[in-house]
């Protein structure tokens, strides 16, 4: 029986046991893990996630007695403190002494902490185990209490900086990430992406400093500032430094192992030291002169390292590795692969940017054209995980490579192909080192029949998460190769996806969710199917959702968008943005009445945040009483058709676009969509009301109107398309209300215009067909069901003020008058807000 | 924050010693949940008529510490009775509290027992 004993137990330590046991029955081997931190390994690379929930069970790699059931022996909370060679035994920090056959160092890293100037001041943090994550959150809590607008800076702007630059942004703290280099990322990125991403960042709130040495931290005790030059000065109340990463290779030093000059102890490619019986993996191994700040070599050396151990020794650590890294903040797409700089004498690049929509890409492609060797995606990575795999397989790319990046000119298809044409063994799931063939061949072979059971048994996409979109592509394709049906079923309810629902339900005339759900559904139903299926009655028959109120979703409930703490948001329908005096200040009394945080909103109208439950009938019956409308704001209908002011007063204007953007807000009012429906009207081709970004957008143009369809902002931006051109205002509602009643017919939940045209076979061309030419002979039927539900509407909120035990359901408690007590404003700007969620 | 939570303690029927009355069943709108208070706890409220049971837990949702439980929808996982809380759509058992789609901590039930038409929630005194 021969022990191993492994130090460190982090994300490489955990993976070396995995494999191990997955290797080799254990009962010839004796493995004892120890571990500093006070609890077993947990996914550092979600690390952030543990701001949102505190949930540190969620993060672990294993449950504890995982351990024991393997007959691995955790020793947690024990550091070890003393190699001894020629015994081959380790000492602990509690002076316990224990003997090895291997010895296998996964003692990862620490940050680097720069020797400024203060440094040791209280509020100065690192940002790499869970307790300094706790630490944080308790000291960013107690300086908001003594100022709601403190400020947080990080020092470091690479790819864990920025990411704990948002980490302080979610804790209400004003974030500002700090960067020694002039550019952002500076590994990742050249100064062109690097621009835009910095832009990107600075948008959506995270204000960013580069070039800036600290000379030192400011403050008496705690830190209240950052010096970087004479009068160069940063007010700030917290700092979290991300400066890097050193090697915790000191017990190396303790026994004279080899060790790279500037740190990291050097091992060959079976992962050994300059001692063979002892093995170093991770962050603390110096492998071809480099350390690996990242997950997958780690995870890449474990594996050697156990290959190596239990006599596989013809398993080793290749020579070039794959540093591919996509920043994970929700909303920045930054991803580099391959060799993302590149000098011009090894190939040639293809940049394209384009600074308004904060859109950077760059191949590098080698001299002979062939091959693709890298590159950057700032703005838009969807086609990394395509990108990635080109590259790492080495796959032929196009003969005019910048269809990589633009896209093909041609008709049709995708310049890539598709992920199926990629070869068995091309790794797919890098973390877990998932190849292509792992995850078809069990559709194939019919071992296993859906996704679920995919990534159960291959662990896809239970790393980073990044290859989660290619995995579902390959599943959904092998099942499709087989003539399986590769069905969007909406829950476990219903076996049907939404068209077919909403088919079954037009034919047979259904009204209520019960029917629905005892003759086509199982189960009592959830929050997916109700609310969809309420769409669904909505858009047949216009019911408002007070007819059915406990299938809807909350916003649409309460006819109000629920906010941060519990209360409602008020939006009144100001059609195309016109609004008289009059009308303005009976908002503003209203507002000032109840107390509400009043604001401009983007599309146009005001916003009126704040409102009790159970001051929502009385305030909507003021606004009733002076004219006003329910904006529908909370529901997925129709939110606005903004307009610009046209040639009422415009002196470039063509044609009247208010009142027409007025009509048109007037006609859809009301209309409930699979997924929320904003339009446009502009007067003329400069496009101030930004009408190619909505879902539909018109335009006045010499001879009538251009109608374009299928756009939106948001997410994932999409400029809409030219449907017809040059019609006046009854054609153009024509097109619109064929165009809108066959979205709402045919598209998926929640799928928006965009998406659903860019689902829909033969896109654009085919969507004219049947608009404007009746190719599916479907033009009266559209028609005249949106002419009935143009005649069905009625103000929702409306029903509920004239209707007195309606009103009942806006009441917070059933037995009591009382409001919500647990609801707290705090001030800001003269008005008010709710009091942030810290925890 | 911990303190608010600490408030709710889930009871089962054999420990409850006082029965609250909290209104007439037609107060409570079928197949959805209304809020009730008692003392100084928030309690929600569930009729869940597609299978003529009634259910209530804390009206407060662990996930972000919302008053919002009760404005959330009702329905089943695998035939567990749940309710869906209205905010981030975490969803908890109605049947012991547990978070059905996520690790957070289970929310606290109470016994419901329905009598002359009235509603009453089980609390220990
Ligand atoms: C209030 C407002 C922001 C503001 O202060 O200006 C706003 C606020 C919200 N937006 Fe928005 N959006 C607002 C204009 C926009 C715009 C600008 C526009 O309409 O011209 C956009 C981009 C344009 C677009 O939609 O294509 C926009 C893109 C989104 C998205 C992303 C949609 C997408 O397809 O990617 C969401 C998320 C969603 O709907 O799923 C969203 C969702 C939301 C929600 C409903 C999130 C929520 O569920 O709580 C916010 C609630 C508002 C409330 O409680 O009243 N909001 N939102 C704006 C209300 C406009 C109005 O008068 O109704
Ligand atoms: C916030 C954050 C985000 C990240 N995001 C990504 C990402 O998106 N992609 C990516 O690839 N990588 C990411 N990383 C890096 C990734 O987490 C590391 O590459 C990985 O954790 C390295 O694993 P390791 O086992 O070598 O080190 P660690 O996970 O640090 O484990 C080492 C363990 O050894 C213990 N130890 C050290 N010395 C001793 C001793 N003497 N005795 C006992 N125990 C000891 C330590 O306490 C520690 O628990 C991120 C890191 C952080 C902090
Ligand atoms: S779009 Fe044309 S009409 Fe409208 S405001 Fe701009 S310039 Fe004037
Ligand atoms: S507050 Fe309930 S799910 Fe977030």
């Amino acid at each position: 029986m021969k022990t191993i004993i492994i130090v460190g137990n982090g994300m490489v330590g955990y993976k070396f046991c995995e494999k191990f046991i997955a290797q080799t029955k254990n009962d010839a081997y004796n493995i004892i893990v120890f571990g500093e931190e006070p609890r077993p390994a947990y996914d550092r690379v979600h690390l952030s996630e543990f701001f949102e929930n505190q949930d540190a069970k969620a993060l672990e790699l294993a449950p504890p007695n995982w351990y024991s059931d393997n007959n691995i022996e955790l020793i947690s909370n024990e550091r070890i403190t003393d190699i001894h060679r020629s015994s081959k035994k380790i000492t602990t920090l509690s002076d316990k002494q224990y003997n090895y056959d291997y010895l296998v160092l996964a003692t990862g890293s620490s940050p680097f902490v720069p020797p400024i100037k203060g440094v040791e001041k209280e509020g100065v943090f690192v940002y790499r185990t869970i307790e300094d994550l706790e630490d944080m959150l308790s000291y960013a809590k107690k300086i908001k209490q003594k100022n709601p607008n403190a400020r947080a800076a990080v020092l470091g702007g690479g790819l864990l900086g920025l990411e704990a630059g948002k980490a302080v942004m979610d804790m209400g703290l004003e974030p500002h990430v700090v960067e020694f280099a002039p550019k952002l990322m500076p590994r990742q990125l050249d100064s062109r992406s690097s621009q835009v991403l910095q832009l990107k960042l600075e948008s959506i709130g995270i204000n960013i400093h580069l070039s800036k040495a600290t000379n030192q931290i400011l403050g008496n005790g705690s830190i209240t500032g950052m010096e970087f030059g004479e009068d160069d000065v940063l007010d700030v109340e917290m700092l979290v430094i991300s400066a890097g990463i050193r090697p915790r290779d000191e017990l190396a030093k303790t026994c004279d192992l080899e060790m790279g000059a500037r740190g990291g102890i050097v091992v060959n490619n079976k992962m050994q030291t300059s001692d063979p019986d002892i093995f170093a993996i991770g962050e603390v191994a110096l492998y071809n002169q480099m350390i690996y700040g990242l997950v997958a070599p780690g995870y890449d050396m474990a594996g050697i390292a156990v290959a190596q151990i239990i006599g596989n020794e013809e398993m080793l650590m290749p020579e070039g590795i794959d540093m591919s890294t996509k920043l994970k903040l929700i909303g920045v797409d930054v991803a580099s692969f391959g060799e993302p700089f590149m000098p011009a004498s090894n190939g040639h690049s293809i940049l394209f940017e384009d600074k308004t929509k904060s859109l950077y890409k760059r191949i590098n492609i080698s001299l002979d054209g062939k091959k693709l060797l890298g590159g950057i995606l700032v703005g838009d990575a969807s086609d990394y995980n395509m990108l990635h795999q080109i590259y790492l397989n080495g796959m032929a790319i196009p003969e005019n490579p910048e269809e990589l990046i633009l896209g093909s000119r041609g008709e049709e298809g995708s310049s890539f192909g598709s992920a199926m044409d990629l070869p068995d063994t091309a790794q797919i799931c890098s973390c877990e080192s998932v190849s292509k063939g792992a995850i078809c061949n069990p559709i194939l072979d019919e071992s296993s029949s859906n996704i679920g059971d995919v990534v159960k048994c291959t662990k896809a996409g239970t790393g980073c998460g990044g290859c989660k979109p290619m995995v579902t592509e390959l599943v959904n394709a092998s099942l499709k190769s087989l003539g399986k049906e590769v069905k969007d079923t909406i829950c476990e309810h219903f076996d049907y996806s939404r068209q077919e629902l909403f088919g079954v339900i037009k034919v047979k005339e259904l009204r209520s969710f019960n029917e629905v759900l005892d003759q086509y559904g199982k189960g009592h139903g959830c929050e997916t199917c109700k609310p969809l299926l309420g769409s669904i009655f909505a858009s047949l028959y216009n019911d408002t959702p007070n007819k059915e109120e406990v299938i809807q979703d909350t916003n649409d409930k309460f006819l109000a968008n629920i906010q941060r703490n519990g209360t409602y948001s008020v939006v009144p329908r100001i059609p195309g943005g016109e609004i008289t005096p009059e009308k303005l200040i009976v908002i503003g009394e209203v507002g000032k009445k109840y107390k509400l945080y009043t604001k401009i909103t983007g599309g146009q109208r005001i916003d009126l945040f704040g409102a009790h439950l159970n001051d929502l009938p009385a305030i909507w019956k003021e606004l009733i009483d002076a004219g006003f409308e329910s904006g529908h704001a909370y529901g997925k209908s129709l939110r606005t058709v903004k307009s610009c002011v046209g040639s009422t007063w415009c002196r470039y204007g063509m044609d009247e676009s208010v009142s027409f953007a007025i009509e048109l807000e007037d006609r859809y009012k009301g209309l409930r969509s699979p997924h929320k429906l904003k339009g446009g009207v502009s007067g003329c081709i400069r496009e101030c009301a930004e009408a190619r970004g909505k879902d539909f957008g018109v335009i006045a143009v010499e001879g009538g109107w251009n109608l374009y369809v299928a756009g939106n902002g948001g997410a994932t931006p999409k400029h809409a398309l030219l449907l017809v051109e040059q019609v006046d205002n009854e054609t153009c509602i024509k097109y619109l209300d064929r165009f809108l009643m066959y979205y709402i017919r045919t598209a998926a939940p929640l799928q928006r215009t965009a998406a659903w045209l860019d689902k829909l076979e033969g896109g654009i061309d085919q969507l004219k067909k049947i608009v404007v030419e009746d190719s599916l002979s479907l033009a009266t039927d559209l028609e005249n069901e949106m002419q009935s539900l143009v005649n069905a509407y009625e103000c929702e909120w409306k029903q509920i003020i004239e209707n007195e035990e309606s009103q009942k359901r806006f009441k917070h408690y059933v037995n009591s008058e009382e409001t919500d007590d647990n609801i707290v404003f705090v001030p800001m700007r003269d008005q008010n807000m709710p009091k942030h969620w810290n925890f | 924050m911990k303190t608010l939570l600490d408030t709710y303690k889930a009871i089962v029927l054999h420990e409850v010693t006082l029965w609250f009355k909290v209104g007439k069943t037609s107060d409570f709108s079928e197949n959805g949940g209304s809020c009730i208070k008692y003392q100084d706890k928030q309690i929600a409220v569930f009729n869940f008529k597609r299978e003529n049971k009634w259910y209530a837990c804390q009206n407060l949702c662990p996930h972000k510490m919302e008053m919002v439980l009760s404005r959330g929808m009702i329905g089943d996982a695998s035939g567990i009775p749940k309710v869906a809380c209205p905010m981030h759509k975490k969803t908890f058992s109605l049947e012991n509290g547990e978070n059905l789609n996520g690790d957070l901590e289970a929310i606290a039930t109470y016994p419901v027992k329905i009598e002359d038409g009235f509603v009453f929630v089980g609390f220990e005194s």
